[in-house]
């Protein structure tokens, strides 16, 4: 019971104040848009920590509203755009393409969910399920091929990026 | 222990702990701070807030403490006219909260041996993703700070906001991963495991020594200390990002601030100074494993905060000690140096690990 009432409290929120980044009242300041993305990546730790994903909960907090947003906001204040510069919002057709996707992928997400069958002791999480050793045990022995592709992935894309902040531009 | 029990003990474990130990110490800070600062640069320091005259041995300290807290309660609450005035009030709560929470996880004694099951007395929560939680509290705190001096609509504001995000973030990569080679040696993410295998093996500081300087370091620079004091450089800056601040909202500021100092040196004493192990002393242990809890625990648990109190002297040495980095230099120590020698001391700790097992 306690579990419902978190998780539609968690749900509800996260999806508010995802809204919020992009809708007008708040979403016209490009600041409060990444403070109430931040607000929204709280939400989704909380679901979670319902989860009992305790690592991720973490590392979603750690990463994504520690490091990445913090750049965000970074950005936003050094560029310190007026209300003038920011100029009128008006709807566009990339905003409409958006909204039609949106909805068709949480239609499909609530066919699926709806939909699907099976007991809660086929839901059961392992013991140890979430836990630091857990989640080393999944990366580093299971799916450590997968793993050091991503790695690789990504250590591709950093020496991307540096190529392209080092271009001398003529 | 049920739902309730649990609540209710975390909730005493709460306020004993950040009221009455961490509150107090960083109040005292304030105090040691300009005591030391005074005694560096030799001067006498605060010395006409006296309560009951020269009698009372104390009275200097109390009284300098229980003036300047009155004098933040009584002093204008001022807020910029053009700032937003919202994001202005809650910044101070932003900088104080992820401080107070990075306590939630730092065991002040012994609690159970790793794999044993049992109560930690000494720790409010003890999460299985330990000290990863406290980094993932301490990357929160750079908001109070930006958003703060965002909302205050001030150039110096921005500018020392603007130094303070990209300055934590530069520091928080080489402080996660100094830590790192600690986790390989002992183990575990978990300060209670960690400062339990320091009993059987060496101090974290024997084994990680280029990790201890690379800790401090970049624990200087998180908590935004001389010679890292660059957001609120106050001979470039005012006061950086709480030059609009006054009053309480600004006292909080800096309460925040030094509740960080204070949680950093926690930090540093458990995973490099063994935490509440005592050297050479075992700790007793009942029949089924857990401790055996006496007047030794009393003994580790001062111990633990002797070895705090170090750290906090040793960044207020450097604090008095080194003038302030140019903000080129500073991003060049962070990202040139410290970072690589951070992964060179990863490379070389499993390497050597490789080969002695």
């Amino acid at each position: 019971m306690l579990e419902q009432i978190l998780f539609w409290l968690l749900a509800g929120g996260a999806i508010l104040t995802a809204a919020m980044v992009v809708l007008p009242p708040v979403g016209r300041n490009p600041l409060y848009g990444a403070l109430s993305l931040i607000l929204s990546f709280f939400f989704i730790s909380g679901l979670y920590v319902l989860l009992v994903a305790h690592v991720m909960a973490v590392l979603q907090v750690l990463v994504y509203a520690g490091a990445i947003m913090v750049l965000f906001i970074f950005v936003i204040m050094l560029l310190n755009l007026s209300d003038k510069e920011l100029g009128q919002s008006r709807k566009t057709t990339a905003q409409f393409i958006g909204v039609l996707a949106v909805s068709a992928i949480a239609v499909k997400a609530i066919m699926v969910v709806s939909s699907a069958t099976g007991s809660k002791a086929l839901m059961a999480a392992d013991a140890g399920f979430g836990t630091v050793d857990g989640l080393a045990d999944l990366l580093f022995r299971q799916f450590l091929f997968p793993f050091e592709l991503v790695s690789i992935l990504l250590l591709v894309a950093v020496i991307g990026a540096v190529v392209l902040a080092k271009r001398r531009l003529t | 222990m049920s739902m309730g029990e649990l609540i209710l003990w975390g909730l005493v474990k709460f306020v004993c702990i950040v009221l009455g130990w961490v509150m107090l110490v960083a109040t005292v800070l304030t105090l040691m701070e300009r005591k030391q600062s005074a005694a560096m640069q030799n001067r006498v320091g605060p010395n006409r807030a006296l309560i009951f005259g020269k009698k009372f041995p104390l009275s200097a300290f109390l009284g300098q403490i229980l003036a300047d807290a009155l004098k933040v309660l009584f002093k204008e609450d001022y807020e910029p006219v053009n700032g937003n005035k919202w994001l202005h009030r809650i910044a101070p709560a932003l900088g104080l909260i992820p401080a107070m929470l990075m306590w939630l996880v730092i065991p002040f004694g012994p609690g159970p041996p790793p794999g044993v099951e049992g109560h930690h007395w000494f720790q409010m929560a003890d999460l299985n993703v330990g000290i990863i939680f406290i980094f993932a509290i301490a990357s929160m705190s750079v908001y109070g700070a930006t958003i703060g001096a965002w909302a205050s609509n001030s150039a110096f504001s921005l500018l020392g906001g603007l130094r303070t995000a990209a300055q934590m973030i530069s520091y928080e990569v080489t402080l996660g991963l100094s830590l790192v080679g600690i986790f390989m040696i002992y183990g575990s993410v978990q300060l209670n495991d960690i400062i339990w295998a320091q009993g059987d093996m060496a101090w974290g500081i024997v084994t990680q020594p280029l990790a201890f300087v690379l800790f401090m370091v970049a624990a200087v620079a998180e908590t935004k200390r001389a010679p890292f004091d660059l957001p609120e450089a106050e001979s470039e800056l005012a006061a950086g990002y709480f030059t609009e601040y006054s009053s309480m909202r600004f006292a909080v500021f800096s309460l925040g601030e030094f509740i960080g100092i204070v949680a950093v040196a926690a930090i540093a004493a458990c995973v490099f100074l063994g935490g509440w192990q005592i050297p050479w002393v075992e700790t007793p242990l009942l029949a089924d494993g857990t401790v055996d809890y006496g007047w030794l625990t009393v003994a580790q648990v001062a111990i633990f905060l002797v070895k705090m109190v170090f750290i906090i002297w040793l960044q207020m040495q450097i604090r008095w000690t080194l003038p302030r980095f140019r903000y080129d230099q500073l991003m060049k120590l962070g990202w040139v140096y410290l970072l690589p020698l951070a992964i060179f001391n990863l490379v070389i700790t499993a390497l050597v690990m490789y080969v002695l097992r």
